[in-house]
């Protein structure tokens, strides 16, 4: 599984970023998580940051982040 | 029943005597605390659920390749719901060019966001009355539109980054779909976000309002930027300018400079020029934006918000 987390390098990104490795933790699944800071790539999915894309789909985007239990739900549904 | 609450909890449970000036402070206090935490709940609630129906995406569709004026209001309006956060100010500025929204109309949306919120609205509204806050609701309006409409006027396009040109690929986002389950569950997480981030300028300005009310002795403010000074407001939003701060973390230093006896557009002023120009911001926007057109940004945004401050002054 291929798991992006969009943003330019603000708070709520990196908080993002750690939501997903501990959501990707607890379900123990194989994936490859990539913070992508390149407003470039950003901009292919979305305006708003913080971004979660799954597998090339765009799951999340701008505030509030998503909750734990949310962000394991989304991988989940990805498998 | 609120009163009757603070009234029991100061009399009953912490036994102070009725009429003794601290007593009257801490009454105040739990009073003043517990309504604006509930005003601000339920306000940030509902907006949140006006929000989950704008997205940037959305209102990026709404603005793009709208006239001049019609567009400036349009976007000074849906600053106040579209939900953003400064660090998404770059992908959202180069998303709005890349549609088409004129470079003034993106600037009135970038310019009302930050200044007119839920979070200043309710804060005014709880600490000041109505009247306060449909004055800074309106006129922080019209600076956006004005604001935005002069630097529409002046064709500045060519200060612009030239790579923000080059997204062309006129793709449209897909908005995610919400059921009104997820947009409620969306409301709740955003209201308890917010919150967690203003709770503390919240009590702190409530704080000032109860204890040093009336106690504030005059200083060197108020002689240099006091009624008497023509040239307070300028002096004011000058100061204001270099400070940066939420319009939550403002209200304590607005509450405590009109404890001190400056005028309501002297204050006024001074909320707009912290909350609508910060360093931090500016930063993250010179990365779409050349030197010149920065600065003719931050010089429009001053000078507008002097005359604001000069106009209330002049009339209330």
């Amino acid at each position: 599984m291929e798991i992006k987390v969009l943003g330019p390098g603000c708070p709520n990104c990196s908080m993002m970023e750690e939501l997903v490795k501990k959501a990707v933790k607890e379900l123990g699944i194989e994936a490859k998580i990539d913070k992508v800071n390149d407003i470039r790539e950003i901009m292919k999915y979305t305006m708003s940051t913080p971004g979660l894309v799954i597998n090339g789909k765009l799951k999340h985007a701008g505030k509030p982040l998503p909750s734990l239990e949310k962000v394991k739900e989304l991988i989940k549904a990805a498998v | 029943m609120l009163k009757f609450f603070a009234e029991y909890v100061t009399y009953s449970l912490i036994g102070l005597e009725q009429g003794a000036h601290l007593a009257d402070a801490i009454e105040f206090f739990i009073y003043d605390t517990i309504k604006i935490f509930l005003l601000l709940s339920i306000i940030i609630f509902a907006v949140s659920i006006i929000r989950s129906y704008f997205p940037p995406e959305k209102t990026k569709k709404i603005l793009s390749h709208k006239k001049e004026f019609i567009g400036n209001v349009l976007a000074a309006l849906l600053g106040i719901v579209t939900p953003f956060c400064s660090c998404s100010a770059v992908p959202l500025f180069i998303g709005f060019v890349e549609a088409g929204v004129p470079l003034g109309v993106t600037f009135s949306f970038l310019i009302s966001s930050p200044m007119v919120n839920e979070v200043a609205i309710v804060l005014l509204f709880g600490l000041f009355g109505w009247k306060v806050t449909a004055i800074y609701i309106g006129t922080g309006l019209l600076v956006a539109i004005f604001g935005g409409l002069i630097i529409g006027k002046l064709k500045l396009e060519k200060w612009v980054e030239e790579y923000v040109y080059t997204f062309h690929d006129g793709q449209e986002y897909e908005i995610l779909k919400q059921s009104f389950r997820e947009r409620l569950q969306y409301a709740k997480d955003s209201t308890i976000d917010i919150l967690k981030r203003i709770w503390l300028y919240i009590i702190i300005a409530i704080g000032i309002g109860g204890f040093i009310h009336g106690y504030v002795p005059e200083d060197f403010l108020v002689r240099y930027a006091g009624p008497g000074n023509p040239f307070a407001v300028p002096i004011a939003v000058l100061l204001g300018v270099p400070l940066y701060a939420n319009a939550a973390g403002v209200i304590p230093i607005v509450y405590a400079l009109m404890e001190k006896g400056l005028s309501m557009g002297t204050v006024l002023a001074f909320m707009m020029a912290v909350t609508a120009l910060s360093l931090p911001e500016m930063i993250i926007l010179r990365k779409v934006l050349k030197l010149p057109l920065l600065a003719v940004f931050v010089g429009i945004m001053t000078v507008t918000i002097i005359a604001v401050g000069y106009l209330f002054n002049a009339i209330l």
